[in-house]
């Protein structure tokens, strides 16, 4: 097993997702097979091989500190689960 | 069917400049074409009828007042991936379900410029993640060519729309192969272009470092054709690339002599056990017509070939969980009903929000970036994919163009790989390099199986060179004379 039905659960907690018992089951045996393909990546050496985290070289590019398009306050809100006058509402945090 | 309906992007243009048609004339046959036809192949998710016949009004008027352009009053469909302001833009997932975005995509922006029409948003697999379109959280999209069969994914909505004449092109986006796969299975041309080539901005991310907008069309003028307007530097997504953009289309013109010496290469790695006879011999003979046009064929190597699924499967997934940390049920998209806590209500929005093969990869991109993991994983992968663009670094000193199969086999029947995602993610082999490299990749249709099914061939060329894939495929696609290409919905 390359990956136990507890740490399943601790990985789930971490993004935020929640599984049934049953999810968990075909869950595991799925990202096992998975996790055990990948492994097929510890037969290369890798020792002095840079990684890549982005195909095309670029330099960061900066652009000047001004008003552009704006989407309005009524636009940006349009699509809340829940709102309330101008405010997204969440259950309470503190 | 509708003589209209059955035209290419480039004739149909030509037929409106000329006045010999008009927009409104040209949009509602397509209308018609959907309803007729769509509830078969299931393709579209939002067909938005009112404002396409708006748009070719105003197209008609563009056209009289003599500011006609390639694509004024030409009828597009799009996957529902790009956002389209005032017009839901789903993804495929109940978490987008109701999301109406307040802005457009760069590309659907430069095409309203034109004066394009658009039928509606196209069917995809669930984000994106997928390669048979049956991860969609409402249905899946049957394949124009064999209704038992997938039309592939994950922008299999956009090729058999294309390919069922239910829009006259379509933009689709490719992180793994998810314009190439579905054109493949689906008889149509499709282009994942240099990573940066054309604008993200608007498209909902999956894997930011491997995402690319392209098209799928009929053929290779109306992929040039779109290229044309689609491509270019966009200040609002700071990984396009400010790299001058060739007239496309223009370009064909110089094809028939290009093709004569030019060097293409066969990965070995490519023409290996598990290719499908047909297949194999379908490649193989489309090659041999290049070679009779005077291309000059070698056999080349790309060693790592065999590592591009694991690498691909680590990085995807890894971007895709750290993007998809956004849909939390507060600024916009799906909450969950019942919860006592914030906490709780992440992970009830989440736990319903997202369909079974978003969350696998929350999970597998979740462990491989965790602690005591990064290394082995994550850090692994992308240290492979440095081995894997070296590969096509070194074949392109060698070589022009690298030709291969789109995939194994001709499309699978719907439903014959949903329960074991491993064999799902194996089919994508031969597509998945590009996206690591951010190199450019043409699928185009090479011959018709005995089943009747279309069989895909794969060009790909060093970066920014989507001119000489076209060029390549429209030798092709000219000297094949595969005809038009009619699936059997529209014979039956």
């Amino acid at each position: 097993m390359k990956i136990t039905i507890d740490e399943i659960k601790h990985v789930a907690d971490l993004a935020r997702l929640t599984f049934s018992e049953e999810e968990l089951k075909s869950f595991s045996k799925q990202l096992n097979d998975i996790l055990t393909y990948v492994d097929k990546l510890g037969e290369l050496d890798t020792s002095g091989v840079e990684p890549t985290f982005h195909a095309i070289e670029l330099d960061t590019p900066y652009k000047s500190d001004e008003v552009h398009q704006v989407i309005s306050k009524e636009e940006s809100l349009s699509n809340a689960p829940e709102r309330e006058e101008d405010f997204f509402v969440v259950p309470r945090v503190i | 069917m509708s003589e209209i309906t059955e035209l290419t992007v480039y004739e149909l243009s030509e037929k409106l400049k000329a006045k010999e048609v008009s927009c409104e004339d040209v949009t509602k046959a397509y209308l018609e074409q959907i309803e007729r036809i769509d509830p078969l192949v299931k393709s579209y998710l939002t067909v938005t009828k009112d404002i396409a016949i708006k748009q070719a009004k105003k197209a008609q008027e563009k056209i009289d007042s003599n500011n006609w352009q390639p694509f004024t009053g030409v009828p597009l469909g799009i996957k529902d991936v790009l956002c389209t302001k005032g017009v839901r833009t789903t993804c495929a997932s109940k978490m987008l379900e109701n999301f109406v975005p307040p802005y457009d995509a760069t590309v659907i922006e430069k095409l309203k410029e034109q004066g394009a029409v658009f039928l509606g948003k196209l069917n995809m697999d669930e984000f994106a993640m997928g390669s048979s379109t049956e991860n969609s959280a409402f249905f899946p999209t049957h394949n124009p060519w064999d209704l038992d069969r997938v039309p592939g994914g994950s922008s299999g909505g956009s090729a058999a729309a294309v390919s069922a004449r239910l829009c006259a092109a379509s933009l689709g986006s490719d992180t793994g192969g998810s314009i190439r796969q579905p054109a493949s299975h689906c008889g149509v041309v499709g282009m994942k272009p240099t990573y940066g080539r054309v604008s993200r901005f608007g498209l909902v991310a999956f894997a930011s470092s491997l995402d690319q907008v392209g098209p799928i069309c009929r053929d290779i003028k109306d992929c040039a054709m779109l290229m044309n307007v689609i491509s270019g530097h966009d200040p609002k997504d700071s990984t396009s690339v400010d790299f001058p953009v060739p007239d496309y289309l223009e370009s064909l013109k110089e094809a028939e002599t290009f093709i004569k010496g030019l060097k293409i290469g066969l990965p070995k790695e490519y023409f290996v056990s598990g290719l499908d006879k047909e297949v194999e011999e379908s490649v193989k003979a489309a090659i041999n017509k290049l070679s009779s046009l005077g291309a000059e064929i070698i056999e080349i190597s790309l060693p790592h070939t065999e590592y591009a699924i694991a690498t691909y499967y680590l990085i995807a997934p890894a971007e895709a969980c750290s993007n998809l940390s956004r849909y939390d049920g507060v600024k916009y998209g799906f909450r969950a009903k019942e919860y006592q806590n914030l906490s709780e209500m992440y992970k009830k929005t989440r736990a319903q929000g997202f369909g079974p093969e978003v969350k696998r990869r929350i999970m597998i991109g979740t462990y491989a970036l965790s602690a005591g993991y990064y290394d082995a994983y994550y850090k692994k992968a992308s240290q492979v994919r440095t081995l894997i663009i070296k590969d096509f670094k070194d074949a392109f000193n060698k070589c022009d163009v690298i030709a291969t199969p789109v995939t194994p086999t001709p499309a699978f029947k719907l439903g014959e790989k949903l329960d074991d995602p491993l064999q799902m993610y194996l089919s994508d082999i031969f597509t998945i390099s590009v996206n690591l490299a951010g190199i450019p990749g043409l699928s185009m249709p090479c011959a018709i199986s005995s089943k009747g099914l279309p069989i895909g061939i794969q060009f790909m060329s060093d970066y920014f060179k989507e001119d000489v894939l076209l060029k390549v495929g429209y030798m092709l696609e000219q000297n094949l004379a595969l005809g038009r290409k009619i699936p059997k919905v529209l014979k039956d």
